[in-house]
């Protein structure tokens, strides 16, 4: 066959996807507008096909109330989640998340968003469990057994806004604006071999975790049947999803460190650990060996927040982008420095972190 | 005779790229040479593609692939800038006085990549070199990871002192990996672990030192540096171990 004519003269969208980050050490609190603007700048690392954004500290009246942030397909699958979550959970308030009609999101599912808590003497099947593991099978059950029903997040005091759209549409439909949070991670999607559908747009978020990922996660199914085996059970048909899980599972559930939690998923190379001194070998070896389903193959820059820190990290060989970028109580972690300068022009330090290695920002109190 | 010259400022700000860089299109249609843009805020593909004696003085962020496939230019970026630099550029120069992100000159083919500070990973991949077309690529500060991957012509040269990164070995992990052809020089020493398979450091003969010292003065020239404290330390390179690895892959010779 023949290729047309001018084959090599045509309009392409080259993209990968986007991440924003930013974190205000003293929780100082950051209106929407800031990370919406940062996404708006890098609007061509995605295509429209998944926008999101995680935001931390936005619901400080029910702060000590887990909030779960539903998507549903239809009423059915309303009313199908609202039995459930009235089944596990004592119910304080529920609304309808506010959005506004926007011309770039024709058709979205609908969202609610429900406060609760765990009952002190539930009586179902999750009675044994302990609380965080309680709200944790309650989301799997939910995700896999209402049909059209999405938890969308199910921390405290935080929530994740996401769908099909370009970010900064995603936020005019969530009306993003008007929320302000002391932690923000935002995401520009662009696909690359799972589908551009609403559940499949970052952040992935499970408790108080959240996470936003450029790249891909090619050890997608030994991930998945390993925490398939420690119950988790994933259902958004994406493979970041993973990362959430693993970060509950090694962080929460086995204690271990959020820089160890980094080396799971970014390990370092055998002839590094040779290198090591006999500690650092010993651990690292048995980490390897210990948590090897664990490790991310492919391709990543993720940013991981909980509701009181921040973490970058990239592929050990960094096939992603990833600068940090400080100015005074602010901490920026990004795809791109432009959209850093867009909404911050003056910056006290600027860098790219080594790959493999976590850049960690806590809060100070 | 000079040609005549034509100067534009222009300011970027939020205008889309596609629309920013019609109009540098437009403008060099008619007549304009030397641009200088403003507020520049992630725009990409800044001057590329052009082909002949034009200057570009760049204020903010440029966006990836800054001067792809251009053939001629000058480009100056008065602060840092992103990934792809110089991707596959011909001739030309870039000077960048701040630091620069990935993949910085990949496939580069000719001209020179100037950079003031730090640099990313995979910095001068793929550089190739075909007669007089000799790309070259100074880094002020420290390089990631594979550096020089693949790489078949030119020169790296790798300062290490303009950094960031006080603790951080001037170079990342698998420098020079797979490389066949070119030469990257090093100032100072090059931990052995940090080196590709096969690869070796050793020391600059006279001949090196030429070559060193031509790009050293054009380089502290562009960024108002030293060249005297820059060549005051000892220099490395790092040479392929083969020449042209799958010559005989497809037609043996």
């Amino acid at each position: 066959m023949k290729a047309p004519e001018r084959y090599y003269d045509f309009q392409k969208d080259i993209s990968g996807c986007g991440i924003f980050g930013v974190i205000n050490r003293k929780r100082g609190l950051i209106p929407g507008d800031m990370p919406i603007q940062a996404m708006t700048c890098m609007h061509d690392r995605g295509n429209g096909l998944g926008g999101g954004f995680a935001a931390y500290g936005i619901y400080p009246e029910h702060a000590e109330k887990y909030c779960f942030h539903m998507m549903c397909d239809d009423d059915a699958a309303i009313k199908g989640s609202e039995e459930m979550i009235k089944k596990y959970f004592d119910l304080h308030f529920y609304e309808p998340i506010p959005t506004r009609r926007t011309l770039a999101i024709p058709t979205p599912p609908k969202f609610n968003r429900y406060f609760v808590t765990v009952p002190e003497k539930p009586e179902n099947e999750f009675r044994e469990l302990p609380e965080e593991d309680y709200v944790v099978a309650v989301v799997m059950k939910i995700n896999t057994a209402v049909a059209g029903a999405f938890v969308v997040s199910s921390g405290k005091n935080m929530g994740a806004f996401k769908g099909v759209g370009f970010p900064e549409d995603i936020a005019d439909f969530f009306r993003l604006e008007e929320y302000s949070a002391y932690i923000w991670t935002g995401h520009n999607r662009f696909p690359t071999n799972t589908p551009g559908w609403w559940g499949g747009a970052h952040p992935f978020t499970i408790l108080n975790w959240s996470i936003v990922h450029n790249g891909e996660i090619s050890s997608y199914g030994i991930n998945r049947r390993y925490l398939c085996e420690h119950d988790y059970l994933c259902t958004m048909m994406t493979d970041t999803e993973v990362v959430a899980y693993e970060l509950d599972m090694l962080i929460r559930k086995h204690g271990l460190s959020w820089e160890m939690a980094a080396k799971v998923f970014a390990p370092p190379f055998w002839d590094e650990i040779e290198r090591m001194d006999a500690e650092d070998r010993e651990l690292y070896t048995t980490l390897r060996a210990t948590y090897g389903p664990a490790m991310l193959n492919g391709p990543f820059a993720i940013l991981v927040a909980d509701n009181n820190r921040l973490m970058g990290l990239n592929d050990r060989i960094k096939l992603r982008p990833l600068l940090v970028a400080e100015k005074d109580d602010m901490i920026f972690m990004s795809s791109e420095e432009s959209a850093v300068r867009d909404v911050c022009p003056e910056l006290d330090r600027v860098w790219m972190p080594k790959a493999g290695e976590p850049v960690i920002v806590d809060l100070e109190d | 005779m000079a040609a005549k010259r034509k100067q534009k400022t222009l300011t970027a700000g939020r205008t889309y790229y596609r629309q920013f860089n019609e109009e540098i299109r437009a403008l060099v249609e008619d007549g304009v040479t030397d641009f200088v843009i403003r507020e520049c805020n992630g725009q990409r593909y800044l001057a590329t593609a052009l082909d002949g004696d034009f200057n570009f003085d760049i204020y903010g962020v440029p966006g990836q692939d800054l001067g792809a496939f251009m053939r001629g230019p000058h480009v100056r970026v008065h602060n840092n800038a992103q990934d792809g630099v110089g991707n596959t550029m011909d001739a030309g120069r870039i000077v960048i006085e701040g630091l620069a992100g990935d993949v910085i000159g990949y496939a580069m083919r000719g001209g020179d990549i100037f950079i003031k500070g730090d640099v990313g990973y995979r910095v001068g991949i793929h550089m190739k070199a075909y007669l007089e077309h000799q790309p070259r690529i100074v880094v002020g500060g420290k390089a990631g990871d594979f550096l020089g991957e693949y790489m078949a012509g030119g020169i790296i040269l790798l300062l290490g002192m303009f950094s960031d990164k006080p603790d951080a070995p001037v170079a990342g992990r698998s420098l020079g990996t797979g490389m066949h052809g070119g030469v990257i020089y090093v100032r100072g020493a090059v931990p052995e672990d940090q080196l590709g398979p096969g690869l070796t450091a050793t020391p600059v003969d006279s001949d090196d030192l030429k070559v060193i010292e031509g790009l050293v003065n054009e380089y502290a020239k562009e960024l108002k540096l030293d060249s005297k404290a820059i060549l005051s330390e000892n220099f490395v390179k790092i040479r392929p171990f083969s020449h042209r690895p799958y010559g005989n892959l497809y037609v043996p010779c």
